[in-house]
């Protein structure tokens, strides 16, 4: 039997601090759109979709078999360069939180060992073209294919409805986006809690603790769940935001589209072997939904920021995860410091955020986040 | 590299025709259950006949809600 050694407890709670993250990161992608129309009120929207991630954890017995899926040498990374990966997704889960930016949290999560796997174990171990095939072309697919679903979409649900009663319309499109954004967080919990499990599950066998090819024990299914319902509860207000009300003004027929087009992509994507990012689809399919409505306005300086985060993700995580590998690798003694670093950081990232605070109460309120509050509100 | 276009083009297709089609369905069904009893008009035939066309598009819609939970739990397949 392996032990319980530090570095094996430090792997296992930035994992599931990881998973709070990607929690409250992608809140957003399933409820943004319900919130902004008013078909949920923003408690419930985040109570159902923290439910619902919860039971998809449980559902969800086929965990990752291996951490990176091919993107880095399995063979070559050890626990320290996990935890190293880990912190430096977590830290770029944080940064674009505060910017009210929705990312994608496996991108954060790849780069972050693709950085950690550069440093301690040399470039050798990272497959580039494996990172073009499972990253850089979905990347370019996802919110082209779900913006397109969702522009025909909206532009069909606007022609067939204009002749019915526009209350009614309104109403019936409301009560449709509930169905729909609650599949969206089903089929979050299902597949984004599962990464979390594998990441946890291959640290305790390489260290000893559960033999090779064992499942995930109880207390980690359970663990990983409510870390990401609690995420997903918490809520991101700052990134529903943005993906709500930023990217351009979303009434209830263009919400149902934009929700009912990301389902069926990422549903076809999971079950036709061609992965896309969750994040990329949403953000695609409310973008699309945008342009579909004819004098919706597309707020394309939103937009460009938003794309510009997703293309600086993975290297930027990578960075950090890479530093971080560095001084992880010194033993208990850097593990502790990146530990403790990494702490501060994320205290300090929320301490920001006050300055600025957004919440149920107020996520409609404005079209984007900024860090600062505005200069009105400043002036008293 | 080992890039699955076929697949890729296969998502795209399946994705556009079944999201589109259900947006279509349900707006079909709104539009039938919005415009059923038009006001002043009397409960005739043709507002049964929408009713009816409405509670189909409804339920085409949460049959391919129920494939959708389907696919979505591992449990079920």
């Amino acid at each position: 039997m392996g032990n319980w050694s530090f570095l094996v407890v430090a792997v296992v709670i930035t994992a599931l601090a990881f998973d709070f993250t990607n929690g409250f990161h992608d809140t957003a992608n399933a409820m943004a759109t319900s919130i902004a129309t008013g078909a949920l009120r923003p408690r419930v929207a985040v109570a159902i979709s923290g439910a619902l991630n919860l039971v998809g954890a449980f559902l969800s017995t086929e965990v990752a078999k291996t951490i990176s899926g091919g993107i880095v040498n399995d063979s070559l990374i050890t626990p320290s360069m996990i935890f190293a990966g880990l912190v430096g997704a977590i830290m770029w889960n944080l940064v674009t939180w505060l910017l009210g930016l929705p990312s994608s949290s496996s991108h954060a999560l790849f780069g972050g060992l693709i950085g950690a796997t550069w440093v301690g174990a040399g470039v050798k171990g990272v497959h580039f073209s494996v990172v073009m095939e499972k990253i850089v072309i979905p990347a370019l697919a996802s919110p082209l294919i779900a913006g397109v679903v969702a522009m025909t979409a909206t532009y069909l649900a606007y022609v067939i409805t204009s002749r019915g009663n526009r209350d009614q319309v309104g109403r019936g499109f409301r009560a449709g986006q509930i169905a729909s954004a609650s599949l969206v967080s089903l089929a979050h919990g299902t597949n984004d809690a599962q990464k979390t499990m594998g990441v946890i599950t291959l640290t305790l066998i390489s260290a000893g603790i559960l033999s090779h090819g064992a499942g995930p024990p109880w207390w980690v299914v359970l663990a990983a769940g409510l870390a990401i319902a609690l995420g997903t509860y918490i809520g991101g207000w700052r990134i529903i935001r943005t993906m709500g009300k930023g990217l351009t003004d979303i009434e209830s027929p263009q919400g149902f589209a934009a929700e009912t087009s990301a389902t069926t992509v990422i549903l076809a994507s999971s079950h036709l072997g061609f992965a896309l990012s969750t994040t990329q689809v949403c953000s695609g399919a409310i973008l699309g939904a945008g342009i579909g409505r004819r004098l919706a306005e597309v707020r394309w300086s939103v937009a460009g920021r938003m794309v510009l985060a997703w293309v600086f993700t993975l290297p930027a995580a990578a960075a950090v995860g890479g530093v971080a590998a560095a001084v992880a690798e010194q033993g208990t003694a850097g593990i502790t410091v990146v530990f403790l670093a990494a702490v501060a950081v994320a205290v300090a990232i929320y301490a920001i955020s006050r300055r600025n605070p957004v919440h149920a109460a107020n996520v409609n309120d404005q079209p984007t986040t900024t860090v600062l509050p505005p200069p009105q509100a400043s002036a008293a | 590299m080992d890039i699955k276009w076929n697949a890729l083009g296969e998502v795209a297709a399946v994705a556009f025709a079944v999201g589109v089609a259900i947006v279509v369905i349900f707006s079909v069904g709104i539009l039938s259950w919005s415009v059923r009893r038009p006001e002043g008009a009397h409960y005739g035939r043709e507002s049964t006949l929408a009713t009816a066309a409405s509670g189909l598009c409804f339920l085409a819609c949460a049959a391919i809600v129920g494939y959708g939970i389907y696919l979505i739990v591992p449990q079920f397949h």
